[in-house]
């Protein structure tokens, strides 16, 4: 396929792992930040050709999995009022509350849909303006052009009935308060590629040298990770600290303005509570004051909605890389993707479940001899 | 939607007294339930078993084996690129039954109809059905069909039975797989799904993804007059390859390694499964089988089913290992390896 299959190349790769083995000298251990590039790492079984000095740590980029348990919770009590259409993600369906998820809420007669975009959402609520229709608004900086552009929309359009359960999160401040940590172990991040072209890299530039970590903008296929890899290597090895772009074909520096543009008209900055991790300063988008009236918790009266996780999980500990997701007691006994006790586990993108889909809970060594 | 289709071409054979439109008299057992059978079923299936009309049919079957299998179908949309809901009905029991190695001789078909449903369309899809019967070489041979109100259902659903005769010194099941065999996929794989999720979800791709629906019981005899020492026969439908694979690994308690490159996979439906975040090996088939030979036969059967017009892409895709039994391993396009599970449920597209 044009535009992946060079992507995916396996002399090519061949070519990036003997070189990142060549370059190698000591121990590295590097963050991947984003989910996508997690699963690509796990379903392709990246980590286990490269050189054993090198440890992935994977980091919390997942919007299903870091988007709080209460936050669930809201949707959940929106999603199941009678007049309510509920527009969601597909991936945000099976993702459990503390009672139950989307689904259930669904099959007890809940009108829940997967969307494609935010904008069919507001074409539901012009389409059916004796409904209140909600779009569950969750994700990084890749998602949230599209989110605040549907919000726009619908303040242009006069659309009263539509409203958003918002819950956005920020990359860099994340990356600080993992920097910030006293038990850190993180040596490198290999950058989110599709978060860096909504906002381009300068935002990484104080952070790599306040820390002095090597940050790689990185891409997703194969080839991708593994020249983010070797760049990281390459930095460790020499003692460099800089902001690089392995991904320049999606990302430039001051990344994509028009987004950014729409991105402050809609949305500020304030504090966010990442599940897994806790408050972050700075971390997440609100509604500005002007398109408050958009706002699903406020509009539903859900704010006050307060949940308890699971004590057996210990998904804080694998989102920060303190450790594997097969090293929590509860992996693969009490927590399954069929029966997630927390967020990693739940989407097909969180460290848990990518661990769990791809059978890292049986030894590897006995299918590869 | 009704994509592909062209109510236009369906005449009706006697006007259905004068409703358009499926009403809750025309599952009530009077005039207006046998003016259905006689002018739409009974024209599109004609065989002389049906039209006895008794309580039940009675049929001669050969002193073999029989096999037997159902399936309900309730696929939304009823018409999508490549087929209907009657295609689909029939070519699935079809199907289903082929994958013991039987021959399919009789089908029975049961009908939900929502009140409501335009009898244009029912038409059309009992039309295919027939035409589907017809080009698998069975007869349907009895009927039912129910009303309920509108609201119900969705539309239309279908169930279909099927009875086949299974040739002595054929012996296929899942639990036969034998370290050493190989793996054979008879094409393409994906089509079928990715055809319903775009007109489904109303996605818009540069290619029209067509279902592979399809009956396989042909092919079936190909490759069993190749050789009929095939060990396993399984068509993945629902949950893909990827089920089909497991299912097999753990009911013959040996392992499956596949080569994930060797995966036939069409373009658009590749392209499609990474716009959507899926992956095409958990999408489902309805036109594919997948086989497990001994390996000093797969030359030939692999040759008799590019022989056959549906085999044409068919390709050795991995072997069956004494090593991770219960598990299906792929290796990957860079040379890692991943063991491939099951979904929990149906994929689901992803965020970002």
């Amino acid at each position: 396929m044009k535009y992946l299959d060079e992507f995916r190349d396996p002399d090519l790769a061949k070519r990036l792992f003997d070189e990142i083995h060549a370059i190698t000298a000591r121990h590295w251990a590097l963050m991947e930040v984003c989910g996508g590039q997690t699963h690509s790492i796990i379903r392709n079984g990246i980590d286990k050709l490269l050189p054993d000095k090198i440890e992935l740590i994977h980091g919390p980029g997942c919007p299903v999995c870091v988007t709080p348990l209460e936050v669930i919770d809201k949707a959940l009590a929106i999603a199941a009022h009678p007049n309510v259409i509920f527009c969601s993600f597909g991936d945000m369906l099976r993702v459990p509350g503390s009672g139950q998820d989307l689904f259930s809420i669904k099959s007890q007669g809940g009108d829940v849909r997967i969307v494609y975009s935010p904008l069919d959402a507001v074409k539901l609520a012009r389409e059916n303006p004796s409904k209140e229709v909600v779009f569950f608004g969750i994700g990084f900086e890749t998602t949230a052009p599209a989110n605040a552009m549907a919000v726009f929309q619908a303040k242009q359009q006069g659309l009263m009935n539509f409203s958003m359960l918002v819950s956005h999160v920020l990359v860099p401040p994340a990356i600080e308060a993992i920097m910030a940590s006293p038990t850190n172990r993180v040596q490198a991040f290999l950058a989110a590629g599709h978060v860096c072209s909504v906002m381009g890299y300068w935002e990484y530039e104080p952070i790599a040298e306040r820390y002095h970590v090597p940050i790689v903008v990185t891409g997703f296929e194969p080839l991708d990770v593994l020249e983010g890899i070797r760049r990281t290597v390459m930095q460790l090895e020499a003692g460099r600290a800089e902001v690089e772009n392995a991904y320049p074909r999606a990302v430039q520096r001051q990344g994509n303005i028009p987004a950014q543009t729409i991105l402050k008209q809609v949305f500020e900055v304030g504090e966010r509570k990442w599940r897994g991790i806790g408050n972050i300063p700075n971390s997440g988008w609100h509604l500005r004051g002007e398109f408050r009236q958009f706002d699903a918790a406020a509009k539903f009266a859900v704010e006050d909605i307060q949940t308890q996780e699971s004590p057996l999980c210990h998904s804080g500990e694998v989102l920060q890389g303190l450790i594997k997701p097969n090293q929590c007691p509860a992996f693969g006994k009490e927590c399954t993707p069929r029966k997630p006790l927390g967020a990693t586990m739940v989407s097909n993108e969180g460290a848990c479940a990518a661990y769990y889909q791809y059978g890292r809970f049986v030894s590897l060594e006995s299918i590869t001899s | 939607m009704t994509v592909g289709v062209d109510f236009s071409e369906w005449v009706c054979p006697l006007p259905l007294r004068d409703y358009p439109n499926v009403i809750m008299g025309h599952g009530g057992g009077g005039k207006l339930s046998a003016e259905l059978i006689e002018h739409l079923f009974m024209p599109a299936f004609q065989n002389n078993l049906l039209e006895t009309l008794g309580d039940s049919t009675i049929v001669t079957v050969p002193q073999q084996r029989l096999a037997l299998s159902t399936d309900s179908f309730v696929v939304h949309p009823l018409f999508f690129p490549g087929g209907c809901i009657g295609d689909l009905a029939v070519y699935g029991t079809v199907n289903d039954l082929a994958m013991s190695g039987a021959r399919p001789l009789y089908l029975t078909a049961g009908f939900i109809l929502e009140e409501g449903l335009s009898l244009s369309a029912l038409g059309s899809v009992v039309e295919r059905m027939g035409a589907a019967a017809q080009a698998a070489g069975v007869q349907i041979v009895t009927g039912d069909t129910k009303v309920v109100e509108k609201g119900h259902g969705d539309g239309l659903y279908i169930n279909t039975s099927g009875l086949g005769v299974i040739p002595d010194g054929v012996h296929i099941a899942p639990q036969n797989a034998q370290a050493g065999d190989v793996v054979i996929v008879s094409g393409t794989i994906g089509d079928h799904g990715m055809a319903i999720m775009s007109v489904r979800e109303g996605l818009e791709f540069d290619t029209v993804i067509r279902s592979d629906t399809a009956p396989l019981n042909h092919l079936v005899a190909a490759m069993l007059a190749a050789s009929n020492d095939i060990h396993v026969l399984r068509d993945p439908t629902r949950g893909g390859v990827a089920s089909s694979l497991n299912e097999i690994a753990r009911s013959s308690r040996k392992g499956i390694l596949i080569d994930e490159r060797k995966l036939p996979v069409n373009p658009a439906v590749a392209s499609a499964c990474e716009v959507l975040g899926m992956d095409p090996i958990y999408v489902a088939n309805e036109g594919k089988l997948l086989a497990i030979v001994a390996r000093q036969n797969a030359e030939a059967v692999l040759e008799a089913m590019r022989q056959h017009p549906l085999g044409q892409q068919a390709a050795i895709i991995g072997e069956v290992v004494e090593q991770h039994p219960g598990l299906l391993v792929a290796r990957t396009g860079i040379g890692g390896t991943r063991i491939v599970d099951m979904q929990i449920g149906e994929q689901l597209p992803r965020i970002c």
